[in-house]
């Protein structure tokens, strides 16, 4: 039986398909666990780090520096994708990890703007939501901090390819690149998101589910990369 | 050559109110605690702090010692959201210039290269445009015609940055995997002052590690302070690593508390109390 948690990790993993020799920078744990499963499977010439300095395969070897200063010039040379947190995302994809409420004098100081906007204007930036809610998905963001849609102008290197959360993924494939149902995973409703969302989502008629793992894909995640269910703890169904 | 070894007390009596400060390091990662630790200790207040923020800025702004922040983020590490921070800042307890982490190196870089400004791909379209109305936009005068952010000179009064090792003029070796900004900071500011987990001779440095891991040079270097333990409870690779048990108790201790209890005697009064509760 597979969890939902799984299934989770199955959806980000897909954010690194077709990625090419590029850097994967998953935030959070599940994010983390996919993006091995990538490498591992579907996107073999994907560059990880350990978390710090180091560039890292699989197994661990060291095959390359980059510290902070090297990873952000990367990150405007566009050879990466992140896959971000966010406090609250809207319906074109603007991101906020600042504050809750009023910048001037927040109601919650969170993290700060972080590189969400650099990020979103040179690589492409996914989100991964561990628990989508009304407080989340919201109609507008107290501060921008990764760039959406409405607000790119058309920057020659701003992409959003996709927002994965604990009940499906979305995109932004409409023609105004407002946000869309791309999949539920499989014992969520359509209903089910749409009333845990505070924007009307563009939904088609027809949703299908979130791919099914293979059965190697499994025993990566059971055996090789997550043997101790720590993704369990960020999405416990 | 010239012995530029002092106390971490006669560094900050060189400090003034009202300066503005580049504290290197990273999050909760080889921060120059003891340097701030000293400065709690003086009176020296009204500061702009320049800082990829950690407890070194959290510590501040409980002392309320911040009159601006420049920031693109202030955290633990390990506790994502630094408490103290947080409470100054939702109290509005000083001015707050959010910038990106790249804005910020950029702005460090323009400054280093005594340049007005550097352009840089980041920030527009977001509300760091609109939090920072002093920012301005430029437009490449070639064909592409691209539109950047001008980010401004992040020019520092002085900077604070500890490392591994140095000798007395002032060469300062880190010997973790990163080497955060803190060359950069140096770079940036009229006076920088480099504390080190110990001082050694100059052919010292040179003898087990590599040429590059000199990171600081002497020409950006006013004074060394020799400060075993000076980055605790940030992590100093490879001499230690984050004191995580101490970090909680800050997190989680009331401010008052934890002053009286770690900050008010000398340096060596905060590490013989912040061992003997390990």
């Amino acid at each position: 039986m597979t969890t939902r948690a799984e299934y989770c990790v199955i959806a980000c993993a897909e954010a690194w398909r077709d990625g090419g020799e590029i850097l994967a920078s998953p935030m959070g744990l599940i994010p983390s666990v996919g993006a091995r499963l990538a490498r591992l499977t579907f996107a073999p010439d994907l560059l990880l780090t350990d978390g710090e300095a180091t560039l890292v395969r699989p197994d661990g070897t060291a095959e390359g520096w980059l510290p902070y200063r090297q990873h952000l010039e990367l990150v405007t040379g566009g050879r990466r994708l992140v896959m971000m947190g966010a406090s609250q995302i809207d319906r074109y994809g603007n991101q906020n990890i600042s504050c809750i409420g009023d910048w001037a004098r927040p109601r919650r100081q969170l993290l700060g703007v972080r590189g969400a906007p650099v990020n979103t204007l040179n690589n492409p930036t996914s989100y991964w939501i561990p628990k989508h809610s009304r407080r989340v998905f919201v109609e507008r963001v107290d501060m921008v901090c990764g760039v959406g849609y409405d607000r790119a102008a058309g920057a020659r290197h701003h992409r959003v390819p996709r927002v994965v959360s604990d009940l499906g993924v979305f995109d932004f494939a409409t023609p105004d690149r407002a946000m869309r149902l791309a999949s539920v995973h499989p014992g969520v409703t359509v209903e089910q998101v749409q009333e845990a969302t505070g924007f009307a989502l563009v939904v088609a008629d027809e949703v299908p589910c979130t791919r099914e793992p293979t059965a190697a894909e499994l025993r990566l995640i059971r055996e090789v990369l997550d043997p101790g269910n720590t993704r369990a703890r960020e999405v416990p169904l | 050559m010239t012995d530029k070894t002092m106390t971490a007390e006669e560094a900050v009596s060189r400090l003034e109110s009202g300066m503005t400060l580049g504290i290197g390091g990273w999050g909760s990662r080889r921060k120059p605690m003891a340097l701030v630790r000293a400065l709690l200790r003086s009176g020296v207040t009204d500061l702009t702090v320049v800082s990829y923020g950690g407890p070194d800025v959290g510590m501040l702004a409980a002392a309320g010692r911040i009159r601006t922040l420049v920031a693109a983020f202030v955290t633990l590490d390990s506790i994502p959201l630094e408490p103290h921070y947080r409470a100054a800042r939702e109290r509005g307890a000083f001015e707050l210039v959010e910038v990106d982490e790249a804005m910020f190196m950029w702005g460090l870089r323009a400054a280093a290269n005594r340049l007005p400004f550097l352009p840089v791909r980041a920030g527009l379209g977001s509300d760091v445009m609109r939090v920072n109305p002093a920012l301005r936009t430029v437009t490449s005068p070639y064909d592409d015609g691209e539109t950047f952010v001008a980010m401004p000179a992040l020019r520092l009064d002085a900077a604070l940055v500890h490392v591994n090792r140095a000798d007395r003029l002032g060469n300062g070796q880190y010997l973790g995997p990163d080497p955060y900004f803190d060359d950069l900071f140096c770079a940036a500011a009229d006076t920088a002052y480099l504390s080190c987990e110990r001082i050694v001779d100059t052919a010292e440095l040179t003898k087990a590690a590599a040429p590059q891991t000199l990171l600081v040079k002497r020409h950006a270097v006013t004074g060394v302070v020799e400060a075993p333990g000076g980055a605790h409870f940030t992590s100093c690779a490879p001499d230690y690593g984050r004191d995580e048990v101490f970090q909680k108790r800050y997190a989680t201790t009331p401010w008052e508390e934890f002053a009286a209890r770690y900050l008010a005697g000398d340096e060596a009064a905060y590490q013989a109390a912040a061992r003997g509760d390990a």
